[in-house]
């Protein structure tokens, strides 16, 4: 099939075992995943960890769209689109803060942290104050959830709830926070922002890509000695799994359970977090907890935006077909102020732009996009492990630590969403 | 060449022509010629003789928040002495992707004033201006650089050293050489 032959039906660009390399290039399927998926599925926006106190905002985004996420003075969270209802105005400049209203700098028109319209100035031009009933408010994401601390946005009034959406990836949310011993995250080491010049699927491909590590980071395993590589070669015991609704992971536990040293899976030996070890132990009790650090940290992709990578979050943002922003922090565990100096230390090190291994990936990335743009052979593989697939006790499809299990069922979800039968 | 020109090619400590005590602070033209010459090793990738300008207790430290703890916080880079080392050994490796083929580089070191001198560093400020060049494009990066140098063993050397980018808080491409 040519190019030339390609039609607006996507299904004949995604096929079981490849994938049409116009996907990450075509700039009528980029506005079009903006309207199926980016502003109607569920986003993931931010964490109510950043807005903690009422009134709290911070500037978040959905793609390329600007939001707040706000809490008013009852305790709710909003998440409002940045763009006064006048003349179109950004109303919100910094990055975060405390306020319970946005007032637009060129009109003044006044609204308060949930969106409502409280004034606008001279308001005997519209007919005096009562005009507040046909003017309108800032606009504001129609389904807002939370599941965790995890706050999440659909800009479709309707559709799947939240837990619907998030299926079997809730699990490895409750996962990561049972690592914390008062059971929750927090966000609050700050944000690096990392621009790649690729298409942002290239991002969300590579986050559960278990094939790549031994390539893409073997100068920094070799000198670091890292028993990362290991975890992802062919005698490995970790799987990829989809866990539905495009969502996937690399689970690592099995050999992490394999290693049984509790905190095994951070590179961080107990003997120096022995507040936070004592803490899980106190929390949990000695066996559960040794459990759960032994089990250690989820490495999952939450389609579309949200990849949680055992010590750091990642939020993915697309600002144009082929460009994309990954933004990323430390994960921080409540109650455990030890093990949380350590998070930051070594995830400044691996992520952002001078990143041991994120820089390494970003280069991927940015390969790969301009080799998508050559004409032949047009198509992407995505046979690797199709022939071993299995179905798990749960009914999950599961490939080998290297196989693209991940990759082909995003694909199919993004089917379904791009292209519904 | 003279001993002094040998000096400034390649950091040889040049004979002490007066007896400079290790605590003493740098003069404005030494710590010049520092800069200059961590500038031109840095865009030569002359990695095993830039490594050796640190101190042992060295940080090298590229903020998002210049104003925010970098051990709470997250920073572009928050080098301990431990961690320089392992960034040169990536680059050396030769599978250091980002950097293959390595950036073309090319900086200049401007506003160079000594503004302080405590517990024995001398603590110097300056903007560098650095043009990156890659297939993905050029890339101009400008910062103010705040430098704590030392004289160990009669050389100056560097016990810290901090870079805030004009666009520190900003989406940034990757940056995977030495700033």
């Amino acid at each position: 099939m040519s190019t030339a032959e390609l039609t607006g039906d996507l299904r004949s660009r995604v096929r079981p075992d490849r994938v049409h390399g116009s996907l990450y290039t075509d700039p009528d399927v980029y506005a079009r995943e903006l309207e199926r998926i980016w502003y109607s599925t569920w986003v993931y926006v931010g964490h109510t960890s950043e807005v903690p106190q009422p009134n709290d905002y911070v500037r978040k985004h959905i793609g390329p769209q600007q939001v707040v996420l706000t809490r008013d003075r009852t305790g709710a969270i909003h998440v409002l689109h940045n763009r006064c209802s006048h003349r179109g105005n950004l109303v919100c400049d910094a990055d975060r803060g405390n306020s319970s209203s946005f007032r637009c700098p060129y009109h003044g028109w006044t609204f308060a942290n949930t969106g409502e319209l409280l004034g606008f100035p001279f308001n005997q031009g519209y007919g005096g104050a009562q005009a507040k009933e046909r003017l309108s408010g800032l606009g504001a994401a129609p389904r807002v959830e939370s599941y965790r601390g995890f706050v999440f946005a659909s800009l479709a009034a309707e559709g799947p709830t939240l837990r619907e959406h998030l299926g079997a990836a809730a699990e490895r949310i409750d996962q990561l926070c049972r690592l914390s011993p008062e059971g929750e995250v927090e966000l609050t080491a700050g944000w690096v922002r990392h621009e790649v010049t690729a298409n942002w699927k290239m991002l969300v491909e590579n986050e559960t890509d278990g094939y790549h590590p031994q390539f893409v980071h073997s100068s920094i395993f070799s000198i670091s000695g890292s028993g990362i590589g290991a975890l992802y070669s062919d005698k490995s015991t970790a799987v990829t799994r989809a866990l539905g609704g495009g969502h996937s992971e690399n689970d690592l536990s099995p050999e992490f359970r394999r290693l049984g040293v509790p905190m095994g899976w951070s590179g961080t030996p107990e003997s120096k977090i022995p507040d936070y070890a004592a803490a899980m132990r106190a929390t949990y009790g000695a066996e559960t907890g040794d459990e759960i650090m032994i089990n250690g940290s989820p490495h999952v992709m939450i389609f579309p935006n949200l990849f949680i990578a055992e010590i750091q979050l990642f939020v993915i943002q697309p600002v144009a077909v082929d460009r994309t922003v990954q933004h990323v922090t430390a994960i921080q565990f409540a109650g455990a102020p030890d093990l949380n100096r350590r998070l930051v230390t070594q995830c400044v090190g691996s992520v952002g732009p001078a990143g041991m291994l994120l820089a390494d990936d970003a280069e991927m990335y940015e390969r790969n996009q301009r080799g998508v743009a050559q004409r032949q052979p047009e198509w992407l593989d995505l046979s690797r492990g199709l022939a071993r697939e299995r179905t798990d006790e749960h009914g999950f499809t599961v490939g080998t630590a290297t196989d693209e299990t991940s990759m082909r069922a995003m694909w199919a979800h993004y089917l379904t969403l791009m292209d519904p039968a | 060449m003279t001993a002094a020109a040998q000096h400034i090619v390649d950091g040889t400590p040049a004979p002490q022509e007066h007896t400079a005590a290790p605590g003493d602070p740098i003069p404005l033209a030494e710590a010049e010629a520092f800069l200059y010459r961590e500038a031109r090793l840095a865009d030569a990738w002359e990695l095993e003789a830039w490594e050796a300008l640190w101190t042992d207790d060295a940080t090298y430290y590229v903020p998002v928040d210049d104003s925010a703890d970098p051990r709470t916080t997250m920073s572009i880079i928050f080098d301990n002495r431990n961690r320089i080392a392992t960034r040169i050994k990536q680059l050396r490796t030769g599978k250091r992707h980002a950097q293959r083929p390595l950036s073309r580089l090319c900086r200049s070191v401007t506003n160079v004033e000594v503004l302080d001198h405590e517990g024995g560093d001398t603590v110097v400020t300056s903007v560098v201006q650095v043009l990156e060049s890659r297939d993905r494009g050029s890339t101009w990066w400008v910062g103010r650089v705040t430098h704590r140098l030392r004289r160990v063993d009669g050389a100056v050397r560097m016990a810290a050293k901090k870079v805030v980018l004009v666009d520190s808080d900003r989406a940034l491409p990757s940056m995977s050489f030495l700033l």
